[in-house]
């Protein structure tokens, strides 16, 4: 285990008042392993990544309890300067739109180097023939020419390339990306999702992946964690889960989706309803209101429970979950 | 299968690419670069690509938002191509579009009710009472409460702005409906009901679409026919369960291997395409395909392959000079 997030609570202050957008979420990444975390927008997923990172909107967002241990050391109260030599270098980060990750007035080159001059070496040059065969690993045609370059004459997924690079320039224990293929098309994520799985084949890194897409999810992860609304509600081996989903928006989630098998023109099992706001949340179970099997044990908040090996629910009718009918 | 709805031949949009001091008009984006399909009435066509394959311009000049360069558009026996903006409007009423962005197309200071009273108003229909009753219908119809109409498009949620945009596109009873990515904005569980909205609203109002998505599992779901552009040109036709059982060309096998299943128990084996789609401005010779597929030969290189049919299955065409 390389990095362990351990009951982590992380609020903002909003003009409606303090809200939590994640709210005691737990789980570890493991060398060499990719953990996927699966939500749809507002679930804290990506809040979750930012706090690991501490790079939450200042001064709105704060952790508020919780541990994130890293190397001995816990991230959620370390200084900001040491936590600076940590992230960029034994932590990477990757993100959505590698336009906004890099800089537009800086040549590739100049972009990569820092990394190399703030972590590895204090000589230009070295961090420069660095950024070169960094440039290489990661499948960039003639790099000694796109060091040159700036970031808007490369393509989306030439700039995701660069961005890998220099989340991976520092041999990083970790890797946080989020949504890393979500802007591109659907021939180069499959160019990107090959680059990062052999890139770990080849160095180890434990991969936390963040994504909507539950394809991604299935194709390139061991764990799975599926979020709603700043709380766990499912978590476990990404076959376990996809074979025997153990929490009513999971299996919802699973079943809404159409698949190339799925019956064309055919109506697709929903659910109901939206995500509700972070400020408007139900007591108890936050999926009560869109969720078809809900009792009156609903209104208090189900504990995530170990239902198999390494799986966990909080559902309170996880047992029956199999033998309730699909849509009802 | 009934008579076509619309008919599309050889369609070309080229725009012109203005460089230097002058911005003088050197070169020229072919976006669209003679396509040819045919619609019958009531069904869906799938348009499938990757950005820059010039299938949401194909689609702008379907409901005539470009003037296309050449080519004929034949819509319910009338050829569009030409017509001029006048004389366009009592087409537009048969023809409308659902954008990606519900929110960018929603006029954001009205209130939803007068958003969706607007087209009775362009039209000239009926008076204040009428369409009040027209705009609590639509309301209905695409499952937003009543209430809606008093409120303004920033107090939804992205599905339900999605529901507005589409209630206004099927306001004026039209044929035809242009769906430029109308899901791929949306989360999850929302796209499944957002879907189920379309396809009820194809079978009670024997609406059709041309339905343009880079996904290709929503694409197959919600299409009786898929066609596959790559750089203005459309590479594969078939009907949608045909192209998934039988792919032919290169780039649609590509593509399909490309989009991640959600099942762990089948990490198919991705055929990763190198290299990137190249720009409409500078084409390469030949196949436009030829520099990224793994099967490229010298014909390729220099000879630009023709929509022919695949062997086998009828209806379904490739351009390819090979039989893969």
């Amino acid at each position: 285990m390389v990095l362990e997030v351990r009951d982590l609570v992380t609020t903002f202050d909003t003009d409606a008042g303090t809200l939590t957008a994640v709210d005691g979420v737990s789980f570890p990444v493991r060398r060499g392993r990719t953990l996927g975390i699966v939500g749809e927008s507002g679930c804290g997923k990506s809040v979750t990544a930012l706090s690991i990172m501490r790079l939450l909107p200042q001064p709105m967002g704060k952790i508020r309890s919780g541990s994130i241990l890293f190397d001995g050391k816990d991230l959620a109260t370390l200084p900001t300067e040491e936590m600076r030599k940590i992230r960029g270098g034994r932590i990477g980060m990757i993100f959505q739109e590698p336009m906004t990750a890099l800089n537009p007035v800086h040549s590739i080159g100049r972009q990569l180097s820092e990394v190399f001059l703030l972590h590895r070496t204090r000589n230009e040059r070295e961090a420069l023939q660095m950024s070169v065969e960094m440039l290489r690993k990661v499948g960039i045609p003639s790099p000694e020419i796109r060091i040159g370059e700036y970031p808007h004459q490369l393509s989306g997924g030439m700039r995701q390339r660069v961005v890998i690079a220099m989340a991976l320039a520092c041999k990083p224990d970790v890797v946080i990306a989020d949504e890393p293929t979500t802007a591109l098309d659907v021939t180069i994520q499959a160019q990107i999702l090959e680059l990062m799985q052999s890139l770990q084949d080849e160095m180890g890194m434990g991969i936390m992946l963040i994504t909507h897409d539950l394809g991604v999810i299935a194709d390139m992860c061991d764990d799975v964690v599926v979020m709603y609304a700043g709380r766990i509600a499912e978590s476990g081996p990404v076959q376990t889960l996809f074979s025997t989903p153990s929490h009513p928006y999971t299996r919802g989630l699973l079943n809404s989706i159409p698949r190339l098998t799925t019956p064309r023109k055919s109506r697709l099992p929903i659910i109901e309803g939206m995500v509700p706001s972070l400020a408007e949340l139900p007591a108890g179970c936050r999926f009560q209101n869109r969720c078809p099997y809900r009792i009156d044990a609903c209104s208090v908040q189900p504990a995530l429970e170990e239902v198999g090996p390494g799986h966990r629910s909080a559902c309170h009718r996880w047992r029956e979950l199999p033998s309730l009918p699909v849509s009802p | 299968m009934s008579a076509a709805l619309l008919e599309v031949q050889d369609l070309k949009m080229h725009f012109p690419v203005k460089e230097g001091v002058f911005q003088r008009a050197r070169k020229v984006c072919r976006a669209v670069d003679g396509v040819t399909l045919s619609l019958p009435a009531g069904s869906t066509i799938g348009l499938v690509g990757e950005s820059g394959c010039g299938k949401s311009t194909l689609g702008k000049c379907i409901v005539r938002l470009h003037q296309p360069t050449s080519g004929s558009i034949r819509f319910m026996d009338t050829e569009l191509a030409g017509l001029s903006t006048s004389s366009l409007k009592p087409h537009r009423r048969q023809l409308q579009m659902i954008f990606q962005d519900p929110v960018e197309s929603l006029n954001s200071r009205h209130m939803v009710g007068e958003i969706l009273a607007e087209p009775f108003l362009i039209h000239a229909m009926g008076d204040a009472g009428w369409r009040r009753r027209k705009v609590l219908d639509l309301l209905d119809r695409v499952g937003l409460p009543a209430n809606a109409a008093e409120r303004y498009p920033f107090e939804f949620s992205g599905g339900q702005r999605q529901r507005i945009g589409i209630a206004r596109a099927i306001a004026l009873e039209p044929k035809l409906i242009v769906c430029d990515e109308p899901v791929s904005a949306l989360d999850v569980s929302i796209q499944s009901q957002v879907l189920n909205l379309m396809l009820d609203l194809q079978r009670d109002m024997g609406l059709s679409y041309l339905f343009i998505a880079h996904n290709l599992a929503v694409v197959k779901h919600v299409s009786d026919q898929v066609a596959i552009m790559y750089l203005g040109r459309i590479v594969e036709l078939a009907d949608a369960d045909e192209i998934y059982r039988n792919a032919r060309h290169p780039y649609t096998r590509a593509l399909i291997s490309a989009i991640p299943q959600p099942d762990p128990r089948h990490r198919q084996n991705r055929i990763v395409l190198s290299g990137d789609v190249p720009s409409p401005i500078n084409p390469p010779s030949g196949c436009p395909f030829h520099p990224r597929c793994p099967h490229a030969t010298d014909r390729c290189r220099a000879e630009v392959p023709a929509l022919r049919p695949a062997p086998g299955a009828s209806g379904h065409t490739v351009s390819c000079h090979y039989d893969l």
